[in-house]
């Protein structure tokens, strides 16, 4: 199966349908976003994710047309929008709190953006019966939004946005109401029909399982600024600072001085008394300079005997155990007073398990486990 | 169903004594045979009859009802106007201001309103009449409609005018089609109130109408100078019932409206 990747931030004729340049924008003193450039390409399911405050919703008011940029400009399809009011924009928005109108039927709400543009009655009931089949509402065209329940209002608000065919929808925080098992079956539902429709979907989240579960790429924020923009398992596996290593996931950091050791690995010196652990890096360091590493628990590995040499070995003993059904995640405390987190899968029973509190242990990790970083 | 101690027995029996027995008093001395008011003479129907004959009083019942659903329809689009800007409108200048202005003639004394707004009239050489009345009404009963308004527009979620926008609606459109349908309830009552307060006004219609035109309030008033009439009585228990009607039926719709929306919740909560 030759399938094509589908990558198009790696084809440099690419044109993005998204372009954000050097955009700031400023509420009083505050700078909510901070010189910004960023691409996003056509069929793209792009994630902003990032803490609350950081800007990834003023981004998407931005495409909305809701704020507009203090500089900078925004282009969509190659032309500047900027000028262009909300209601004069091929883009729509699942709103956070979906914003249904109460006081008018399913039916009525996902009608209400084609009757703007049309008066073609039937053309309209079409594509209404069209969005209520792709989002299986078709039993509750009739109700009106509090007869229904939370998840059905979330398919509305959907079947509503993508009514108009936009070329670009903007989600904002679209499963933020819904219970988890729900969230997660509607976060297949949610790729099911980006892919179906072939729309270019914008989703800002906190919730980096989610971000990592939908999106083609993510772009982590803070403070306004945007501090990686990768695929999930580049974000997850090569992260290029503290910040987005620390942000997604679990992870060790691990501070300390640097000494080149031979092509391509690194000596990391990170307290007194303990050997210097090993590590494989591209980009280079030189000698002395401070750098962290981050490497993630489930990549360390915990033993209860000595095991046989290992690129990085250290002792120490259990200091707590959080047990999360599926995995546990040890914390081990060196003699140094670090502590370094790793994670084994329960495949055995509970009643079972060899480790315990206070139990002297190894562990070790590979020397390409962890990434090197400067920041 | 909870018992009541003797305690509350009496002060129910007190509280509805005070409330109700002058409205009592005069409902009954209604149908008042004897033209003496403190004499009772037989049961009568009689001052009903005179009452519909009597032209002037007709006549300021119709001035009454006019002044009160015109000046209230204009109260309540410009009270809602306002209470849109000033909830809407986001941080203008003078903002604070306006919005104090707004609710100033709230508290003025209604012989100010009266007096400024005659001297107003006079200046400008307006001869007084019914358009006056409606003019002053309008003026006094659009600022407790912008009140109420901007109480439910403060709670009205934004987001819902964005979705409005965003699916392609004018801001009008998103004003008339979403918007307003959704405080509708405000702007009824918000026309309720106004239409009340032009009916039972006397203060500023005295000021500012003219020979040609007396609202109800002012009849009466001029009349129980006069001599309280059985006349006045009969005229006070008609009112008296309509606005019995209107609580009363009021009552009724919103509660067959909470049945409703109960009935919704019950269907929401078996389509989960």
């Amino acid at each position: 199966m030759a399938e094509t990747v589908f990558a198009p931030w790696d084809d440099p004729d690419e044109k993005p349908l998204i372009r954000f340049r050097n955009v700031t924008k400023r509420f009083g003193d505050f700078t909510a976003i901070d010189d910004l450039t960023l691409d996003i390409f056509a069929q793209e399911f792009f994630a902003l994710l990032g803490p609350s405050g950081c800007g990834k919703t003023t981004m998407m008011r931005m495409l909305a047309g809701f704020e507009h940029p203090t500089s900078g400009s925004i282009e969509l399809a190659g032309s500047d929008i900027a000028s262009v009011p909300p209601n004069k924009r091929a883009v729509n928005m699942m709103f956070q709190s979906y914003a249904l109108f109460p006081h008018l039927s399913v039916w009525d709400n996902i009608a209400f953006g084609l009757r703007r543009e049309s008066s073609d009655k039937d053309a309209i009931a079409k594509r209404v019966e069209e969005m209520l089949k792709l989002t299986r509402l078709e039993k509750f065209a009739r109700r009106k939004p509090h007869q229904i329940s939370g998840g059905q209002r979330q398919r509305v608000a959907l079947a509503r946005s993508l009514a108009k065919a936009p070329k670009l929808l903007l989600l904002d925080e679209p499963l933020g109401a819904l219970d988890a098992k729900l969230r997660e079956a509607t976060q297949f539902e949610l790729m099911d029909i980006q892919e179906k429709t072939g729309t270019t979907f914008v989703i800002v989240t906190h919730d980096q399982e989610e971000a990592m579960t939908v999106a083609s790429r993510i772009a982590v924020m803070d403070e306004g600024r945007i501090m990686q923009v990768a695929t999930p398992d580049r974000i997850y596996e090569a992260p290029e600072s503290v910040y987005v290593a620390d942000f997604i996931g679990d992870v060790n950091i691990i501070e300390g001085q640097v000494k080149a050791a031979s092509d391509g690995l690194f000596q990391l010196s990170f307290a007194d008394g303990q050997p210097p652990v090993l590590a494989a890096s591209e980009t280079p360091f030189y000698d002395g300079q401070n750098a962290h590493l981050a490497v993630r628990p489930e990549k360390v590995s915990i033993h209860t005997e000595q095991p046989d040499a290992s690129d990085n070995l250290l002792q120490g003993k259990v200091l707590d155990i959080a047990y999360l059904g599926n995995l546990s995640t040890y914390h081990v405390e060196l003699p140094g007073g670090q502590v370094i987190k790793a994670q084994t899968a329960n495949t055995r029973r509970l009643s079972r398990r060899s480790i315990t509190w206070e139990d002297p242990v190894w562990i070790s990790w590979t020397k390409t486990a962890g990434v090197l970083l400067d920041r | 169903m909870t018992r009541l101690s003797p305690f509350n027995v009496v002060s129910l029996t007190f509280g509805f004594v005070f409330l109700y027995l002058p409205m009592l008093i005069l409902v009954i001395y209604s149908f008042n045979a004897s033209k003496l008011v403190t004499v009772w003479a037989g049961f009568s129907t009689k001052w009903y009859g005179e009452l519909l004959s009597n032209d002037a009083f007709l006549d300021a019942a119709w001035v009454t009802l006019r002044v009160a659903v015109i000046s209230s329809t204009f109260a309540t689009v410009l009270g809602t106007m306002a209470a849109y800007v000033l909830v809407r409108g986001g941080r203008f200048y003078g903002r604070t201001l306006f919005s104090g202005m707004i609710y100033a003639p709230l508290v003025m004394p209604e012989v100010i309103t009266g007096l400024s707004l005659l001297l107003l009239f006079i200046g400008i050489g307006m001869d007084r009449g019914v358009l006056t009345i409606v003019l002053a009404h309008t003026t006094f009963s659009m600022c407790f409609v912008s009140v109420v308004v901007s109480s439910r527009l403060m709670t009205f979620d934004q987001s819902l005018e964005e979705a409005a926008l965003d699916l392609g609606a004018s801001p009008f459109e998103a004003f008339r089609l979403i918007t307003l349908p959704i405080i509708a309830p405000a702007v009824i009552s918000g026309w309720l109130l106004a239409f009340t307060l032009s009916l039972d006004d006397l203060v500023i219609a005295s000021f500012t109408s003219g020979p040609s035109a007396t609202t109800l309030p002012m009849k009466i008033w001029s009349s129980v100078r006069l001599g309280v009439s059985p006349e006045i009585n009969a005229l006070s228990t008609i009112l008296i019932g309509l606005v019995t009607i209107g609580v009363i039926a009021a009552s009724i719709a919103s509660k067959q409206s909470a049945l409703r929306a109960k009935r919704d919740e019950q269907a929401a909560a078996r389509a989960q």
